[in-house]
């Protein structure tokens, strides 16, 4: 390709430039601005003075002796307990993942090698449970739990987590195992295997690429989650993103705030540790649904 | 695939899918036909220095026990959907006869819980949808003619706001709008007006509340519009070039009709999507001025005294069929394409 036939106007150039510019400013500014403010106190972050306040930290400096202060962490992990509500999600994140992994490969791999019609039938129903709003169904749950006492308990929440991302899961996966060539397992088959153990030796030392990303995102999805956690968990299970909506119940006491604004920082820690060592595979992820699919 | 291999390999997904999924929704439906028990009440005597008066007093005891007996409550019909906080029949024929012309119809139809949830919900879903098509698209045209070297960290940073979960997000820009805040307060400046309040006005909230909406959701738009711009076949690129076709020729006749599937894809992800908005609302703490039916579900079941099963499967019945309306265009688009693969 010349580059000559590549080349662009110079307005055109600055047009597509601040555009990506405004683009990235919009998407990172807001996490920088909470993370910096973080470690001030409510006086500079919500500054009635000037917002500048918040960069330079006056008030912090007046009443903690530096600019900068770690009140709202402590504050938050150890006064109000935010360290129970993130093993909770820890526990909860780690089940979810790792059953919807197990359900998602067989169900993937048996619509990727089916061919009938009942497979395509069963990934349009798949699609259709997709698209169900996460609290009508927990509006369908809440009566029948509470009837049978499974309400509260860290296992329910597992399960309807792991139901509601089977959909996806399903799908994605199923794309993946469909670019792995048919001839692979049936050869095992040919040399005597049935079709499990030709699934176990033969496709799933090669399904780990997809897995990965599709764990990703079921990962994503149970981390992310309010609806199912808010509504189906006891105060005692209660996972992160719920206890941070706890926090904002109560903050007419000054400097609540600022347990939010740490707790809120400190979830969000791990998802931008995930972005940086997964990039390529969340990218990849988000396209084998379009591009393959 | 034998049938009896596919059978046993799908059974557990299938299972955990009808169970958590299909079943909640017969429950929803069931539950959408039942009203809650009103409270037993005894006449009770009381006599004083004044005479007897006759009372009425909730009997507890019987009360709870009904409760014991039949949780779902007594069966109401299709009573919860036309009441006033669902359809709204009687409401609606009332503000039809005595309104002036149709804006005050409409503004007392959305005076009526139901109808004012809908109306954000819908207003959200195709304001956002389109935006986040159209700056996806935008972002990954810019991206794709940058350098290589600054591609990378421009798809890390592009990431963060649709990978962090939706309340955090919504807090973040919450707390950068208020008054106080580095957005708020510079707003103010530059309106010079102290008193200006993103949160008072019910329009400034819906459109905070729908730039979150983009915000969050433009970088999925724009990671698949990227990738698809890698597989945009260079011949024929190259072929409209020598047949003359200006830059906006070429992206209109090649590139746009290439990316046209995946278009759909995110269309149909972005709808599902923008009509349950729920979180963003929890996060803004804009319920006063906007509210979605996600947002009226959760309200009828998250108090903990009072939880209204019957109100709250109405609405998600309603819920789920204005669902199935708005995606039956797009399923049996993908229904087709998928046929004609398969086949």
């Amino acid at each position: 390709m010349s580059d000559i036939a590549y080349r662009r106007a110079p307005v055109l150039n600055m047009i597509i430039w601040s555009l990506v510019m405004v683009w990235v400013v919009a998407a990172s500014f807001p996490f920088l601005w909470t993370f910096w403010g973080s470690f001030k106190v409510q006086g500079d972050f919500f500054s009635k003075a000037d917002w500048t306040n918040a960069i330079t930290g006056v008030r912090t400096q007046a009443e903690t002796g530096g600019t900068f202060t770690g009140n709202g962490y402590f504050g938050a992990w150890v006064t109000k307990s935010f360290w129970v509500a993130a093993i909770n999600t820890g526990i909860i994140v780690f089940s979810v993942v790792i059953i919807s992994l197990t359900l998602g490969t067989l169900g993937g791999y048996a619509l990727a090698r089916s061919g009938k019609r009942y497979a395509f039938y069963l990934l349009m129903l798949a699609l259709v449970f997709r698209a169900m709003p996460h609290i009508t169904l927990v509006s369908g749950y809440l009566l029948p739990f509470f009837e049978w006492n499974l309400w509260g308990h860290i296992p329910t929440g597992i399960i309807v987590m792991v139901a509601i991302n089977q959909p996806f899961t399903l799908w994605m996966l199923h794309s993946f195992f469909l670019n792995i060539p048919k001839d692979l397992d049936e050869s095992a088959m040919v040399d005597g295997c049935t079709r499990f153990q030709a699934f176990r030796h033969v496709i799933v030392p090669v399904m780990w690429p997809g897995v990965v990303t599709t764990g990703l995102f079921s990962f994503l999805l149970a981390y992310n989650d309010f609806t199912v956690t808010a509504t189906l968990l006891s105060q005692a299970n209660q996972t992160m993103v719920p206890k941070i909506a706890s926090f904002l119940g109560t903050t007419q006491t000054e400097g609540n705030v600022m347990f939010a604004v740490a707790a809120v920082v400190s979830a969000t820690a791990p998802l931008f540790i995930l972005i940086l060592f997964f990039q390529r595979q969340i990218v990849s992820g988000l396209t084998a649904g379009a591009v393959k699919g | 695939m034998k049938n009896r291999t596919f059978f046993w390999f799908i059974l557990p997904s299938l299972i955990t899918m009808l169970l958590f999924i299909a079943l909640p929704i017969v429950s929803v439906v069931v539950q959408s036909l039942h009203i809650e028990h009103e409270a037993v009440l005894n006449e009770v005597e009381n006599c004083g220095p004044f005479g007897c008066k006759k009372e009425l007093v909730i009997d507890v005891e019987e009360t709870a026990k009904l409760k014991d007996d039949r949780p779902l409550g007594k069966f109401n019909g299709l009573g919860t959907y036309t009441n006033r906080n669902h359809l709204a029949f009687t409401e609606i024929r009332q503000a039809w006869q005595l309104s002036d012309g149709v804006a005050d119809f409409v503004s007392k139809s959305l005076n009526l819980p139901f109808y004012r949830a809908l109306a954000f919900t819908l207003t959200y879903t195709f304001v956002v949808t389109p935006l986040v098509l159209m700056f996806g698209f935008l972002i990954a045209l810019g991206v794709n003619s940058l350098p290589k070297y600054i591609k990378g960290p421009t798809i890390f940073v592009s990431l963060l706001p649709m990978i962090v979960t939706p309340l955090i997000g919504s807090l973040i820009l919450f707390w950068m709008i208020d008054a106080q805040g580095i957005i708020g307060s510079i707003l103010q400046q530059i309106f010079d007006d102290p008193n200006l309040s993103l949160k008072a006005s019910p329009l400034l909230t819906w459109i905070m509340l729908m730039v979150y909406g983009v915000w969050h959701s433009s970088p999925f738009a724009f990671i698949v519009f990227y990738a698809g711009l890698q597989t945009v076949p260079s011949d024929t690129i190259e072929a409209a070039m020598i047949d003359g076709a200006s830059r906006w020729e070429r992206t209109k006749y090649v590139v746009l009709p290439h990316l046209m599937p995946l278009t759909m894809f995110i269309l149909l992800i972005q709808l599902m999507d923008n009509f349950r908005v729920f979180e963003p609302i929890v996060g803004f703490s804009a319920q006063a001025n906007a509210t979605s039916l996600s947002w009226i579900i959760y309200n009828d079941i998250s108090n903990n005294e009072d939880q209204f099963f019957g109100s709250a499967g109405a609405t998600s019945v309603l819920t789920i069929i204005g669902v199935s309306i708005l995606l039956i265009p797009v399923l049996i688009r993908t229904w087709r394409d998928f046929n004609r693969k398969v086949v």
